[in-house]
């Protein structure tokens, strides 16, 4: 499928786009023409043309696609985990098991300690689980893009978490407390105020959300981006260069496929940077002082 | 419709959709936003309301089913530890009741036998002390007869001696008694003499 497609144009795209099976298949490498040549990734691979209500808030294109297939996988696999959990853990459910505790034990309890942690382990665990469903469908083949590499989810997600720190912090102090405590911190000289209160309000209510949804996003992009350029100079260097660059091909597949297995990595790498900054600002709203 | 070059291949692939600016990366578009809400939804309804929970108890039952069980065997051990301090208690109760049996059995057959032993002394103490007696009385017996024969030979004698009737009934006795009394003197001379 993947390959029958990118031997496609563009404007067979278009057709395509209405077979919803069709659009699993990267646009993501939407080149090599009818001339072939070389692509360059570019950002448009993240605005793939819509395939349904096209021109409403509710355009619907091979990302959203991708990101609502990812969301029922992950459903029914949780689901079916949770109905398949028994007292005596088969290997499925160890697997299971040991994400779940990974969250609880290593980010929530000990970051927020053991007390605060359990009204906050839902909230981490479906977070993280998301973002690392959502990063890794980068170097699933046929899906070729992380459904998190487009900014609304990241933004999305990042809103959750603003909500919940605010929430937190104002539950834990009320309103003034909490503005007090985030915004003038104890122990400095009042002049100092003068300097850090601007400072603490940027960080506190717009670069901390802000950063989350960013650095989330910009690391799917870059590494899609990688990918790309590896893989569609593979099939440059091999298929259409001069023989004497055809070389090029093996140190470029090399790349690409060192480049894939460090993307696993930062997909899970980012998913944890996520909760553990989840974790960190809400242990920051709640903290008595900080 | 692409160079080989590229800067030709990035210009080409801007055109492929629309032109996005860069800042459009951050910049959430409504739909993106409207779809990202959605399936961050489902994930999010699906582990709230069933995944975690489930997980949550299951964990929950597995902890309370090992305590349970740790300790069930705690005190099975402190059972049987129990059981072990009995059984040993109840042996060492069983060797004291045989010794003590034992002694008892011991001191009791001592004690027929001394028993037996004194009334056997007893009974025979009791027929000699009947012989002895039977004896005396026949002793007496002998003697009171002898002094009356006697008596009646020496008066008869004595009659037949002095030619004296001694009819007379106190004389007679008187006569015999004397005669008696010196009989008597003279045995017990004759015995401290022996």
């Amino acid at each position: 499928m993947p390959t029958r497609t990118r031997a496609r144009s563009i404007n067979d795209h278009q057709e395509l786009a209405l077979s919803s099976l069709a659009m699993i298949a990267p646009f993501a490498t939407h080149d090599e023409g009818e001339s072939g040549g070389f692509h360059a990734p570019s950002i448009t691979d993240f605005f793939p043309p819509p395939i349904l209500f096209e021109g409403t808030p509710f355009e619907f294109n091979r990302i959203q696609l991708v990101r609502l297939l990812v969301a029922l996988v992950l459903v029914v696999v949780m689901v079916i985990a949770a109905r398949r959990a028994k007292l005596v853990p088969d290997r499925f459910q160890n697997v299971i098991e040991m994400l779940l505790d990974f969250v609880r034990v290593n980010v929530a309890e000990e970051i927020l300690g053991k007390e605060r942690a359990r009204k906050y382990v839902p909230l981490l665990t479906t977070i993280f689980f998301a973002i690392l469903a959502f990063n890794i469908t980068g170097i699933i083949p046929g899906i070729n893009i992380a459904g998190t590499a487009l900014i609304g989810l990241p933004v999305v997600l990042a809103l959750w978490v603003y909500v919940m720190y605010l929430g937190a912090g104002v539950k834990a102090h009320g309103v003034g407390g909490f503005l007090k405590a985030s915004l003038f911190p104890p122990g400095v000289p009042w002049f100092m105020y003068v300097l850090l209160t601007p400072i603490e309000f940027l960080t506190v209510f717009i670069i901390r959300p802000a950063t989350l949804a960013i650095r989330l996003m910009a690391n799917m992009v870059a590494g899609h981006l990688m990918l790309v350029l590896c893989f569609s100079a593979t099939q440059y260097f091999i298929f259409e260069a001069a023989p004497a660059m055809k070389a090029f091909g093996a140190l470029t597949f090399t790349a690409g496929f060192a480049m894939t297995l460090f993307e696993a990595f930062v997909a899970a790498l980012q998913a944890y940077i996520f909760v553990v900054l989840t974790a960190v600002y809400i242990s920051l709203s709640v903290e008595e002082e900080h | 419709m692409i160079g080989a070059a590229i800067p030709a291949a990035l210009v080409t692939a801007a055109e492929g959709t629309e032109e996005v600016q860069g800042i459009d990366l951050i910049l959430p578009a409504p739909y993106d936003i409207f779809w990202s809400t959605v399936v961050l939804l489902i994930i999010a309804i699906a582990f709230y309301k069933y995944a975690l929970p489930t997980f949550q108890r299951i964990l929950d039952e597995r902890t309370a089913k090992i305590e349970g069980g740790l300790a069930k065997a705690e005190s099975a051990q402190a059972e049987a530890a129990a059981a072990l301090a009995e059984y040993h208690q109840q042996l060492q109760d069983a060797r004291t009741e045989a010794a003590r049996i034992r002694e008892d059995a011991r001191a009791e057959g001592g004690q027929i036998v001394a028993d037996l032993r004194s009334k056997a002394s007893e009974e025979a103490a009791r027929i000699t002390e009947t012989a002895h007696r039977q004896i005396e009385a026949e002793r007496q017996q002998a003697a009171v007869q002898l002094k009356q024969d006697v008596g009646t030979l020496a008066t008869e004698l004595a009659s037949k001696i002095v030619g004296e009737a001694l009819e007379d009934e106190v004389r007679q006795s008187r006569v015999v008694d004397r005669f008696l009394a010196e009989l008597d003197a003279t045995t017990a001379d004759a015995g401290k003499g022996n």
